[in-house]
C-alpha cells in the first residue's frame, strides 16, 4: 500500500497547531484579560489556574516549529523569512509571558511589573500569531526556493484585523477557562466579560470569512463552486451549532464546562476553514505540501516515532489536566 | 550603531548570543533535575527530612531557571528560520527529523511532568511524584542527546547524500544520529551539567555553612557536591581528552587552532600553555611552551608530527584568537575544579569539610565558574568549526538565508535588550534565593511552589 507521506505531515502538523492554538490560546488569554481581574487576590487565581500546564501547552508551539523543520523544511525557511518580524516579536513577547509565571512570586516590589510582563506579553505574542495567519492568507511570495517579498509585507489591514480578532478571541477562550475553572467572584466577572467577547469574536470571524475570499480568488472557487461546496457547507452549519452551545452555556445558569468547550469548537471550526482554503498548499499561494516536504527517509523516520509519541503525549498531558482538575479553590492553592 | 556590519556577521553575533544565553539554562537544569530526582529518592528512602528540605529548598530554584530555559529555548527553534532559512531548506531533512524527536521525546516529557513535579506531591502521592520527578530528569538528558545529536552531525557529517536541489537528504539514520563525534561531546556535555551544577550547589552550601555550620541541610549538600566534585571532575577531564582526540582526526584544524599550532611541527610538538596569538603573522607571540607534550597528549608519542594552520587553505582557517583563549579558559577551570574537590577531599579526610573556612570560600569563589567552563568549551567547538555549518561542506556565509543587515540589527538589540532585562532579573531572584538559608526561607514569596496551605492572597497584605 502507498502511503502519502506528505499528506499525512500535513495533517500531524495541523493537528499540532490546532492543539497549541486551542490549548495555549486559553492561557495566553488569560494574560489577556489580566488587567479586567479586579484585585491582586483574583489574577492569583487566574495565573495559578494554568501555571502546572501552561509550559506543556507551549511546547505545541516547539514541535509546530520542529516539525516544519523536519518535514517541510522548504516550507519552515520560507515562511520565517516572510513573517521575520512578527515572528521574533512574538518569541519576545513570549519571553516576557512565560517568565512572569514564576517570577511573580519572588518579588513583592516587582510584582507589577511582571503582572504587566504577562498582559503584555501574552496580548502580543496572540496579535503577532494572528498576524502571521493573516500574511499566510494574503500569500507568500517565493522565487527559487527563497522569500523573494518585502519586510513589511506581512503588516496589511488584512493581517491587522487577523491579528486582533486573534487576541479577542484567546480572551474569549481564557474567560470561559476561568468561568470553568473557578468560583466567586473572579468567575462571575469573567462570565460577565464572555458574552461581549464571545460577540465580537464573532464578528471577527465574519469578518475575515467574508475578506479571505478576496485575498486570493482561488479561496472564492473552493469555497462556493462544486464539488467544493459539498466540503465546505458542513462548515457554516457546524460554527451555528457551536454559537448556539457557546450562548447557551453563558446564558445565567448555563453550564461552565459548555461555554469553555463551544468556544475551542469556535476555534477548531475557524481552523478547519483555513485549512480548505490553503490545501493543497501548505504556504500559499504556491508552495504545496508536496513541493515543501522532505525526502520520504526523513518523512518515515520521523513518523514512526511520531505515531508512538503523540498518543503518550496526549495521554499524560491528559493525566496532568486529570490531577488539576475540577474548580481551583482559591483559599487552598494546590494541596 | 550597528551600521556597517553585514547581516551575515549580525546573524551570526545573534545566534551566538542567543545561544549562549540559552545554554546556560540547560547546563543547570539537567544537572539539577537528576539532584533533585536523587534528593527525592533519598528521601523516600531513608526518611531523613534533611533531603526533603533540600528538595524543596533547590525545586524553587529549579522552576525559575527552566522557566528562563523554556522561553529561550522556544526562541532557538526559530533561529535557525529566521535568520538562516537557506541553511534549514538544505540541512532540514537531516537535521529536522532529530530536534522533531526532542521535541517529542524530551520537551513534552518535561513539561507535561514538571506541573506535577512542581505542584502535585499532594494530589498524587509521593510514588507518582517521584516517578514525575524521575520523568523530568529524564526528559533533560534525552533532549541533550537528540541536541547533542545535531550538533555532532553538524560538526561531523555522516550517513548522508545530497539530492538535486542541493539539500543533505538522509541515507542511513543510524549513522546520522551516531555520527562520530556525538558519543564523545554527548559524555563531554552531560558530565559538564553534572559539574557545573555540583559547584553552584558546593557554592551555596560554603555560603551557608560560612553563617551556620551546624545547620544539617547546609552540610549534606556541601558533602555531596564535594564528592561529585573530586569523583567527576578527573572523569570529565578524560572525557575531554577523548574528545580533543576525536576532534583531531575529524577537524584537525580546529585542534590546531586550540592549540595555537600556525606552523607543523613534523618532530614532536610543543604545548603551547600561554601566549598571544598574532594572526597577522601567524605565529604566538611570547610563547609558554612546553616541548613536544603537545604531540604526548594528542597523539600519545613524544616525537608524533602534527600538522599546522599552514597546511589548510586561509578561507578553512578559524579564528585563532577566540578558540586559542576560549580553550585555555576551559581547560583552566577544569583544573582548579580539580584542585577544589581534592582540597575537599583532604578536609573531608581530615574531619574538618564543615570547619574549613579557606575552603567554603574557595568553594563560594568556585560556584559559578562551571557556567564560565560550559560557555568557554562551546566557543571552542562553535568558532572552531567555523567557517562552516556543516563541517568541510557548508559555509556559514552560505547558510544566510534572504536578510537584510537592518532588520537582523533590529531583531538582535531587542534580544539583547530583552535578554539582560529578563535573565538579569531571574538571575537576581535565583541569587536571592541561594542567599536564603535552606529550611529558613519565609513562606512569604513562596508562590504557587507551596507544600500546603498557603495562599498567595494571606501572604500579602489586603488590598
Amino acid at each position: 500500500m502507498e502511503f502519502d507521506l506528505p499528506f499525512i505531515w500535513a495533517g500531524i502538523i495541523a493537528f499540532a497547531v490546532l492543539v497549541y492554538v486551542i490549548l495555549d490560546g486559553f492561557d495566553l488569554g488569560i494574560g489577556i484579560l489580566f488587567p479586567f481581574a479586579h484585585n491582586k487576590k483574583d489574577r492569583d487565581t487566574m495565573m495559578n489556574s494554568v501555571a502546572p500546564i501552561w509550559d506543556g501547552n507551549e511546547t505545541w508551539l516547539v514541535l509546530g516549529g520542529g516539525g516544519l523543520f523536519a518535514v517541510f523544511p522548504l516550507a519552515y525557511a520560507v515562511v520565517m523569512s516572510a513573517l521575520y518580524m512578527p515572528i521574533i516579536l512574538m518569541l519576545l513577547a513570549l519571553v516576557f509571558r512565560g517568565v512572569a509565571f514564576e517570577y511573580r512570586w519572588r518579588t513583592e516590589r516587582w510584582k507589577w511589573v511582571w503582572d504587566w510582563a504577562f498582559f503584555g506579553g501574552s496580548t502580543m505574542a496572540a496579535l503577532c500569531q494572528g498576524i502571521a495567519l493573516g500574511a499566510l492568507v494574503q500569500g507568500i511570495e517565493i522565487t527559487d526556493r527563497q522569500y523573494s517579498g518585502g519586510w513589511w509585507d506581512w503588516l496589511t489591514p488584512f493581517t491587522v484585523l487577523t491579528g486582533v480578532a486573534v487576541v479577542v478571541g484567546y480572551a474569549l477562550l481564557g474567560a470561559t477557562w476561568i468561568v470553568m475553572k473557578t468560583d466567586g467572584a473572579v468567575h462571575h466577572r469573567m462570565r460577565d466579560l464572555a458574552r461581549p467577547l464571545a460577540i465580537v469574536t464573532l464578528v471577527f470571524i465574519a469578518a475575515v470569512s467574508v475578506l479571505t475570499p478576496f485575498q486570493d480568488f482561488v479561496y472564492f472557487e473552493r469555497w462556493f463552486a462544486m464539488p467544493g461546496v459539498l466540503w465546505t457547507l458542513p462548515i457554516p452549519v457546524a460554527l451555528l451549532i457551536a454559537i448556539f452551545a457557546l450562548f447557551k452555556g453563558l446564558a445565567p445558569g448555563g453550564h461552565d464546562v459548555m461555554a469553555f468547550l463551544a468556544s475551542l469548537s469556535l476555534f477548531m471550526i475557524s481552523f478547519i476553514g483555513i485549512g480548505i482554503s490553503f490545501y493543497p498548499n501548505i504556504v500559499p499561494p504556491t508552495l504545496t505540501i508536496w513541493e515543501a516536504a522532505a525526502p520520504d527517509e526523513s518523512l518515515w523516520f520521523t513518523l514512526v516515532g511520531t505515531v508512538v509519541l503523540i498518543p503518550l503525549i496526549l495521554g499524560y498531558t491528559a493525566y496532568a489536566y486529570y490531577v488539576f482538575r475540577g474548580k481551583l479553590d482559591p483559599e487552598a492553592g494546590y494541596h | 550603531m550597528l551600521d556597517g556590519f553585514s547581516a551575515e556577521i549580525l546573524a551570526r553575533f545573534q545566534f551566538a548570543f542567543t545561544v549562549s544565553f540559552h545554554i546556560i539554562f540547560p547546563a543547570f537544569s539537567i544537572g539539577l533535575a537528576s539532584f533533585l530526582a536523587v534528593l527525592n529518592a533519598l528521601w523516600l528512602w531513608t526518611a531523613d527530612n534533611t533531603y526533603r528540605v533540600l528538595f524543596d529548598y533547590w525545586k524553587k530554584i529549579f522552576a525559575v531557571a527552566f522557566a528562563m530555559g523554556v522561553v529561550s529555548g522556544i526562541v532557538m527553534s526559530y533561529q535557525f528560520g529566521t535568520n538562516w532559512s537557506t541553511f534549514s531548506d538544505r540541512a532540514g531533512p537531516v537535521i529536522g527529523p532529530l530536534m522533531a524527536y526532542e521535541v517529542l521525546s524530551a520537551f513534552f516529557l518535561e513539561a507535561g511532568f514538571l506541573g506535577i513535579m512542581l505542584f502535585g506531591r499532594e494530589k498524587v502521592g509521593n510514588g507518582l511524584h517521584m516517578f514525575a520527578t524521575a520523568m523530568v530528569a529524564g526528559g533533560t538528558l534525552m533532549s541533550a542527546t537528540w541536541i547533542l545529536s545535531v550538533n555532532s552531525w553538524m560538526q561531523t557529517p555522516a550517513g548522508f547524500a545530497i539530492n538535486e536541489v542541493g539539500q543533505f537528504v538522509p541515507v542511513d539514520w543510524w549513522a546520522i544520529v551516531f555520527n562520530p563525534s556525538f558519543p564523545y561531546r554527548l559524555v563531554h556535555m552531560v558530565l559538564a551539567a553534572y559539574l557545573t551544577t555540583a559547584f553552584v550547589v558546593a557554592g551555596v552550601g560554603a555560603l551557608h555553612l560560612l553563617q551556620d555550620r551546624d545547620n544539617k541541610a547546609s552540610r549534606k549538600m556541601f558533602s555531596m557536591a564535594m564528592w561529585m566534585a573530586i569523583i567527576v571532575t578527573p572523569l570529565q577531564i578524560v572525557a575531554g581528552d577523548f574528545h580533543g582526540i576525536n576532534t583531531l582526526e575529524h577537524q584537525p584544524a580546529k585542534v590546531m587552532a586550540m592549540e595555537g599550532h600556525y606552523d607543523s611541527h613534523p618532530d614532536g610538538a610543543p604545548l603551547i600553555l600561554f601566549g598571544i596569538p598574532n594572526p597577522a603573522e601567524k605565529r604566538i607571540d611570547y610563547a609558554v611552551q612546553i616541548p613536544k607534550l603537545s604531540s604526548l597528549i594528542l597523539k600519545h608519542d613524544l616525537n608524533a608530527p602534527l600538522a599546522g594552520l599552514d597546511t589548510i587553505p586561509d578561507e578553512d582557517e578559524p579564528p585563532v584568537a577566540i578558540v586559542f583563549w576560549s580553550f585555555r579558559v576551559m581547560v583552566g577551570i577544569g583544573f582548579a575544579m580539580l584542585g577544589l574537590g581534592l582540597f575537599g577531599a583532604v578536609q573531608r579526610y581530615r574531619g574538618r569539610l564543615y570547619d574549613s573556612a579557606t575552603l567554603h570560600r574557595a568553594a563560594i569563589a568556585m560556584g559559578p565558574m562551571g557556567f564560565v567552563a560550559v560557555l568557554a568549551g562551546w566557543i571552542t567547538t562553535e568558532v572552531g568549526r567555523q567557517p562552516f555549518t556543516v563541517y568541510g561542506l557548508m559555509r556559514t556565509s552560505e547558510s544566510l538565508g534572504p536578510v537584510a543587515a537592518p532588520a537582523v540589527a533590529a531583531s538582535l538589540i531587542a534580544f539583547i535588550v530583552v535578554y539582560f532585562f529578563v535573565f538579569g532579573a531571574g538571575t537576581y531572584y535565583i541569587m536571592r534565593l541561594m542567599g536564603m538559608r535552606p529550611g529558613t526561607e519565609p513562606k512569604l514569596s513562596e508562590g504557587p511552589i507551596r507544600t500546603a496551605g498557603i495562599t498567595p492572597a494571606q501572604q500579602t497584605p489586603s488590598e
